[in-house]
């Protein structure tokens, strides 16, 4: 877990990393672009597009299959990009990385897999922060194994105590799955303790890194997790990509969730035999140009640090928080001891919706709505918020422009 | 496209203060009506006489300035037509948030203007649900569906 004691990394010059981004470099009507949506996807530097052309201009085949020279450039490349991810998440071996198609891939990867392991009456934790893709997956593996899915409140401060984990534990917990950071409130979460107690009780450790891995250096066997999601779209790679880790014995104890080609040993007309993983668990030819753009955006943000990453987006924090406070009819969700890149707001008599419509106007993004987190919205007792998410491109002067917009459309809807 | 031509006065003020806000007991139709991706819900009741005209429209549900100004004015314009008109004024209204060629309605200056202000989404295409979630509901409720939904039923 990253805490503002560790940022001793050099600061990050966001007028070069700014260059790197094309799309950075417009203007949405007569503003210039700035983009706080990047909890929802973020943008990706030129490095990763050149990678990707290249691959394709020059070394582009299917893998794992033919005999020929570019068949087996591509390979090469590919798996040299889930080697790359298995250092980024501090995995002790490639194996341990399965290549999906995003992180709610990976989630029903898990779900199905893990869920076929587990007995009749076994219990699923889940916290009351997830991500639906943390949460429905479960709900579904729940009513098709005969699982019971248990809930780990969260806090007034929106975050989750290890305390309560405990008392929550039983003998059939074999499942704790929780976000390392909240998609909504950037609450990061104390997955340390939580993974402690979750394997104290003889359960497995799932997390959701989706929102953690591009805010702060992640490392899997620090953290204790058995399973650790992310996904390449929010890490400043391509979409339709992204990484489970999975300890490595676990995965070879686990079955295949989707069949077809790749992932078979040897095939008879009516049975089958699985590779070992990770490749067991990739049926079907994968996002190959995309693993390939995705190592690349890996490498762009290792080069930069994720320490620095981890200090710009805390300074652009504070400053957001503090600019916050000082403004009537606004309430920021939640007030976690520990926040990440993230926060969700709600104003007085203007919906999130009505408010991200203005900041458009102002040549902001940002997102309006629920979050892909309704349990959480309903614990908040708030239909939307409009959340603003940090990346390591944004600039404090771009907080003047967020408060200049919220000014109007006070003024727009007659707000004090 | 100046955001102060989708937030107009007349806007505003239904949005913050609705017209018929309320449940009505004596509803002969009603429906519900969501949008699953931004969570806009509302629930309308309408009742129609022996004549088959709508002789009160009443709402209630929670979304944004645009979706709640856009279901109060709408019942507001329901009230005394029949259930062949109010059929109409939806398609000319679905017509008119989505910049298409509005068909042929007789209309007078209250409900003209109404429908004008409400009209700025169709320069807003991510805001033209939010206008039209209530007019997709009347839809469901005159023709018996007790639900609607922006994404498909």
């Amino acid at each position: 877990m990253a805490s503002p004691v560790r940022h001793i990394a050099a600061p990050l010059n966001t007028l070069a990393i700014r260059r790197d981004f094309p799309v950075l470099q417009q203007d949405i009507g007569a503003c210039p672009l700035v983009y706080f949506d990047n909890a929802a996807s973020s943008q990706r530097p030129t490095a990763v597009l050149k990678a990707m052309d290249d691959f394709y201009q020059h070394d582009y085949a299917n893998i794992h299959r033919g005999v020929h020279t570019l068949s087996q450039r591509a390979t090469d490349a590919f798996e040299a990009a889930r080697a790359r991810v298995a250092r980024f998440l501090g995995a002790q071996r490639a194996e341990e990385i399965i290549i999906t198609k995003n992180a709610t891939e990976a989630f029903n990867l898990l779900a199905n897999s893990l869920g076929g392991l587990l007995q009749q009456g076994d219990e699923v934790l889940v916290s009351e922060l997830e991500h639906h893709a943390n949460l429905v997956p479960w709900q579904m593996a729940a009513q098709r194994y005969g699982l019971t899915l248990q809930k780990i409140p969260i806090t007034e401060t929106g975050t989750i105590d290890p305390d309560d984990v405990r008392r929550r534990l039983t003998s059939r917990t074999k499942i704790v799955a929780v976000a390392h950071v909240s998609n909504v409130m950037g609450t990061v979460v104390p997955i340390r303790e939580i993974s402690q107690l979750a394997h104290a009780a003889g359960a497995w450790m799932v997390v959701d890194g989706a929102q953690a891995a591009p805010r702060m250096a992640v490392n899997v066997a620090q953290l204790g997790a058995d399973f650790y999601v992310v996904t390449g779209h929010k890490l400043y790679g391509p979409s339709g990509i992204g990484a489970l880790y999975g300890r490595h014995d676990l995965l070879q104890k686990m079955p295949p969730w989707q069949g077809g080609g790749n992932m078979i040993s040897e095939v008879f007309f009516d049975h089958s035999t699985w590779r070992e993983p990770p490749f067991r668990f990739e049926a079907g030819t994968p996002p190959i140009a995309e693993a390939i753009g995705f190592a690349a955006a890996l490498d762009y943000l290792s080069a930069l640090s994720l320490d620095a990453v981890a200090a710009h987006e805390d300074m652009l924090l504070q400053k957001a928080e503090a600019m916050l406070r000082t403004m009537s009819s606004v309430r920021v969700l939640g007030a976690p001891p520990h926040r990440a890149g993230i926060l969700s707001l709600v104003m007085d008599d203007i919906h999130a919706h009505d408010l991200g419509t203005i900041l458009d106007q102002h040549g902001i993004a940002v997102r309006a709505g629920h979050h892909c987190a309704q349990p959480l919205m309903q614990r908040m007792g708030v239909p939307a918020t409009l959340r603003v998410s940090f990346g390591l491109y944004n600039t404090p002067d771009e907080i003047d422009v967020l408060e200049n917009a919220l000014h109007d459309a006070k003024k727009i809807f007659g707000v004090a | 496209m100046d955001v102060r031509e989708l937030y107009q006065e007349l806007i505003l003020d239904h949005g913050k203060r609705p017209r018929n806000f309320r449940v009505l007991n004596a509803a002969t139709h009603t429906a519900h009506g969501h949008n699953p991706l931004c969570g806009d819900k509302l629930v309308l009741h309408l009742v129609l006489d022996d004549g088959g005209k709508i002789t009160d429209a009443a709402f209630q549900g929670a979304g944004c300035a645009i979706s709640v100004a856009s279901a109060s004015m709408m019942t507001e314009l329901l009230k005394n037509k029949t259930r062949d008109e109010a059929q109409k004024l939806f398609t000319y209204f679905h017509a008119l948030a989505t910049g298409e060629t509005t068909p042929a309605f007789p209309l007078n200056d209250t409900d003209t203007a109404r429908l004008q202000a409400l009209s700025g989404v169709r320069n807003f295409p991510v805001r033209v649900k939010c206008a039209t979630l209530a007019w997709h509901t009347l839809k469901a409720a005159l023709e018996g569906a007790t639900t609607t939904s922006t994404e498909g039923a």
